[in-house]
């Protein structure tokens, strides 16, 4: 038997879409501090693709007559100890950074979200080897695993976005449990069982996609998080090997010559931070107009 | 509640048990032979091929996986584990004498953020909106993303070189010469805390918050409580809870924290020898120090659990 459902079209579809679109955005710009992140996400962005036009030196081009230089007009933020331009350096390194973000997230989304989903919805010894495996993975401080990772499998970014995605999976597969948990629990997804859908479907059609809310906002929150990470390892002089720019290695490279040429430091930090803090305050606009419920949580 | 405490007790030690197993898979699947473990590459170089394989035998290596995980948990349960490539000594040795650093630097470091993230989120939560919630909110939003290697180049840089306040680096035992320890450990505390104090606020906040709405609270308001009863008696009670929860996550910010903060201030403790032996490829060291870290992150998880329904009675052992 089917049950036809009859509500007017034209406001059913159309116009309660537009609406939940329009309180989406709203909520999320209601803070200028998000918007503001979001303009620091784009130009971060941008700067990264046309890093070779915007940045107004080679980053690698060593200038051995121009060591150290303190920023001048030719050098906005100076130059380090081979004479490379900070500020190029410094836009180079927005590349390192987002590729390695992406990279990194998708691989913990991907992996982390299928264990979460296997975990929880066949529940059972499946739930119970993966949950272990995944506490597991949580009881390494996520910097000491990402490092030992890298350790193991040498420098270079393919094992950096390994080492880190190793390190963020777990958050994915913990969330993700959680939600299918509380997903499957609803009564359309009693009704599919009902009607015999297989298992593919109810997961694919309808607890996938109802899980997702939290979990884009989990995405938006890691990002600041890797990028923060990343920069830690590469500080630790294990991430990104050396000519390539990353700016936790700049800082480190900067730090040696804190007395005469602060800015080496000092400029690469700030950029990090900046990017970091706007990943963290649009992740918040993000929650609080996709799921309120997680205000605080993460 | 005592089947309970078996049960988590049991799963704290499964955890172990995988912890255990993956640090030792993941050393064995390591690049190139185990035995470079024990003897260093140099060393290996000028042996013959019997002299290696004779070493191997020694060190039970030709024995099946299983039979070689089991040897080597039973010397670690003994407090064996291995002796360092690069410094020639045991490595139990190595990290008994930097644990007293780690344990000095990490217990101020969770008094002092809890004592200053707590109270923090719980003004903000009932200031909300007012400008001490601004700046509060401000500053913990600032805290969580500062990169602390970071944070503490820009001291050294203030007080140290700048002001001349501060020594820029290196660690002195409190037992030796008290004053100077202090000021050795100044900056190293505020990078590490700050992270953990950022994220206590905004935890603490938000759940004060949710807790301020609920409807014993307006009860207790109308039976014209003093508001400071209200919030020490009845709201900071409830509303705390998930932040005590948080408390293993914290232990374990801080132990990530320590890796980079004691590079930045040349701090000979846990973090410190963990970064040196991954980068010496030492990996005795790296195995013990991991085991440790995890095995302390395990067993604070699982207090803060058993904990639980003591601080909130509502909850339901299954």
């Amino acid at each position: 038997m089917s049950v036809q459902v009859n509500i007017p079209t034209g406001t059913a579809e159309n116009l309660p879409r537009v609406s939940e679109w329009h309180r989406l955005l709203r909520v999320f710009f209601f803070r200028r501090v998000v918007i503001f992140g979001t303009i620091v996400i784009l130009a971060f962005i941008i700067v990264a693709i046309f890093a070779p036009f915007i940045a107004p030196y080679n980053p690698y081009k060593q200038n051995l007559n121009e060591i150290l230089a303190q920023p001048s007009k030719e050098h906005l933020l100076g130059t380090d100890s081979l004479g490379r331009d900070t500020l190029s350096r410094i836009i180079y390194g927005a590349r390192t950074s987002i590729v390695i973000a992406v990279t990194t997230l998708s691989l913990a989304a991907a992996i982390g979200m299928t264990l979460g989903l296997l975990a929880g919805y066949y529940g059972g010894w499946i739930n119970v080897i993966i949950m272990r495996f995944i506490d597991a993975l949580m009881s390494f401080p996520m910097l000491l695993l990402a490092l030992i990772i890298a350790a193991m499998l040498g420098g270079g970014l393919k094992n950096v976005i390994i080492a880190l995605g190793v390190g963020m999976l777990p958050g994915y597969a913990r969330l993700m449990c959680g939600q299918v948990l509380s997903v499957r629990e609803n009564d359309y997804v009693l009704a599919e069982y009902a009607i015999g859908a297989s298992n593919m479907r109810i997961i694919f059609r309808h607890i996938f996609p109802n899980c997702m809310p939290p979990l884009i906002v989990l995405i938006t929150m890691m990002m600041g998080l890797v990028i923060l990470a990343e920069a830690g390892l590469s500080f630790l002089g294990i991430g990104i090997e050396a000519p390539a720019a990353a700016w936790g290695g700049m800082v480190a490279a900067g730090y040696g010559y804190l007395r005469t040429n602060p800015i080496l430091s000092f400029a690469p930090g700030l950029a990090i931070m900046l990017v970091v803090f706007a990943f963290n305050m649009v992740g918040d606009g993000l929650r609080d107009a996709l799921d309120p419920r997680l205000r605080g949580a993460l | 509640m005592t089947s309970y405490i078996i049960r988590r007790l049991l799963q704290a030690l499964v955890t172990l048990f995988i912890v255990s197993l993956l640090i030792f898979l993941g050393m064995r699947f390591l690049p190139g032979d185990p035995i470079l473990m024990y003897m260093g590459q140099d060393t290996i170089t000028h042996m013959s091929f019997e002299q290696v394989e004779a070493i191997r035998h020694q060190f039970g290596l030709d024995k099946p996986l299983v039979s070689q995980y089991v040897s080597w948990i039973y010397g670690v349960i003994q407090g064996d584990f291995g002796v360092s490539i690069a410094y020639r000594e045991p490595v139990i040795d190595l990290m008994l004498k930097r644990l007293p650093i780690s344990i000095h630097l990490g217990f101020l470091t969770l008094i002092i953020f809890n004592l200053i993230g707590i109270p923090a989120g719980v003004i903000c939560a009932i200031r909300r909106g007012g400008w001490l919630d601004t700046v509060i909110t401000i500053l913990a939003n600032l805290g969580i993303t500062v990169p602390v290697f970071w944070l503490g180049i820009l001291m050294i840089y203030l007080f140290g070189l700048y002001l001349n306040w501060l020594p820029i680096y290196g660690y002195t035992s409190p037992f030796t010469d008290f004053w100077l320890s202090t000021r050795q450990i100044i900056m190293p505390l505020i990078c590490l805390c700050v992270l953990p104090i950022a994220s206590t606020a905004r935890q603490a906040r938000s759940s004060m918050l949710e807790v301020m709405h609920q409807d014993y609270i307006r009860t207790a308001w109308s039976k014209g409580l003093r508001e400071r009863v209200i919030i020490m008696r009845h709201a900071m009670k409830n509303g705390l809870i998930p932040v005590v929860t948080l408390t293993g996550l914290g232990i374990a910010n801080v132990i990530a924290g320590a890796v980079l903060v004691e590079t930045v201030f040349n701090i000979p403790g846990f973090g410190r020898l963990a970064v040196t032996s991954v980068l010496n490829q030492d990996y005795p060291i790296v195995q013990g120090v991991v085991l440790i870290v995890s095995t302390v992150v395990v067993l604070t998880n699982l207090a803060v659990d058993l904990s639980y329904g003591w601080l909130d009675p509502r909850v339901q052992y299954r």
